[in-house]
């Protein structure tokens, strides 16, 4: 299966430019985020585009809100966040997101797997997938490149026709991940 | 704007909402923070512009800026509680860089989580919350001396903000009670507010 045509990223883009590319070509324009590392090429360049509305949220929690808040407005909106900064979400998610249904496009800069140098990190990360399962909210785990834009470019509109939120896990084996500084 | 927490008259979260509502002329969003702020909202009448939270402690202001840069066209307002908003402190400073003009903020102030029974919040004895926003860096931030001059202050946050307005209420249960169907409090306001046709 071809991936989605997207409106302008190079042929042999980067992770990074497929994921900004792509939430153009799907209309969303605010990207609410709390900083992560790895995630710091994606967030210059979703900077770097007038398309796009974007600012750092204080807590995860609270970019939920707004992206909640944008969507019952009529504008498109995803979040970004670090895997610990999932842990700080579950209330969020099962009390607004979910029952409200509200499709909100959550990226996760996967740590804790791959190479983690921090056990704080490694085992939060083990809290993440069970409970978007116990949720029932729609995951995908990306680690190719070639499967980047189709993945997200469909669960979007899935998202959006089902109104349901999606979660996109960005493994170490797409991005590159953190490595431990020696 | 010099009214302290401490000399601003104790008023009534339910009168002080028919006040409010009475000033909205142009279909402006109104987001009620969980609990009595909600239900209090719900009992001054439904307007299908409207959003009531049915958890998610903490996140009216949030879901209220995300409403107005949404819609920058339409003033939005968030209805807070003291103990909610001390959760989420944080989005006062995010509000603050953002400045949206089309965003007031009402917080009720009771010093107690009243939903939960009664314990006593920060600001109670010493957190001052328009303090905090100020410093936050919300300068149109103010305590209502009075009935009078919430109306005042209101009036004038609607031609522009951000705004927050701080009011000291008293102990009173909220009047009403909110429905609890999440999917129809989010379709009904987003067909109010045009987010959905």
């Amino acid at each position: 299966m071809a991936a989605p045509t997207l409106t302008d990223a190079p042929a042999q883009a980067s992770w990074h430019e497929v994921v900004r590319a792509t939430l153009k070509s799907n209309d969303v324009k605010l990207v609410v985020y709390v900083p992560d590392r790895v995630f710091t090429p994606l967030i210059k360049a979703i900077h770097d585009d007038p398309f796009f509305t974007t600012f750092a949220a204080t807590r995860e929690e609270e970019a939920l809100g707004i992206v909640t808040g944008a969507w019952m407005g009529g504008m498109r909106a995803a979040v970004l966040m670090q895997t610990s900064g999932f842990a700080t979400i579950p209330n969020a998610l099962a009390s607004l997101v979910v029952p409200s249904q509200v499709p909100a496009l959550i990226f996760v800069s996967e740590r804790g797997t791959l190479g983690e140098f921090n056990l704080g990190q490694a085992m939060v990360c083990k809290t993440m997938r069970p409970v978007l399962n116990s949720l029932g909210v729609e995951t995908h785990t990306i680690t190719r490149q070639d499967e980047l834009a189709f993945i997200i470019d469909r669960s979007i509109k899935q998202a959006v026709a089902t109104q349901a939120p999606v979660t996109f896990i960005l493994s170490p084996l797409l991005t590159g991940g953190k490595v431990f500084a020696q | 704007m010099s009214t302290s927490a401490h000399n601003a008259k104790v008023m009534n979260r339910f009168e002080l909402t028919k006040r409010l509502v009475g000033h909205l002329k142009h279909d402006e969003a109104v987001i009620g923070g969980i609990g009595n702020a909600n239900f209090d909202l719900w009992a001054s009448g439904q307007r299908p512009q409207n959003f009531y939270m049915l958890g998610s402690m903490g996140l009216t202001i949030p879901i209220a800026l995300g409403v107005a840069i949404a819609q920058p066209k339409r003033h939005v307002i968030a209805l807070e509680g003291d103990g909610s908003l001390l959760m989420q402190l944080g989005c006062l400073s995010t509000v603050a860089m953002l400045a949206p003009k089309n965003l007031t903020m009402v917080l009720w102030d009771n010093g107690i989580y009243q939903i939960t029974g009664n314990q006593p919040t920060a600001s109670a004895a010493t957190a001052d919350l328009v303090a905090i926003a100020r410093g936050s860096g919300l300068a149109k931030s103010a305590w209502a001396a009075d009935e009078d001059e919430f109306e005042r202050l209101f009036a004038e946050a609607l031609k522009g903000g951000p705004t927050l307005i701080a009011a000291r209420i008293d102990h009173k249960p909220a009047v009403g009670a909110t429905d609890r169907d999440p999917v129809q409090i989010r379709e009904r306001f987003m067909r109010g507010i045009g987010g959905k046709r």
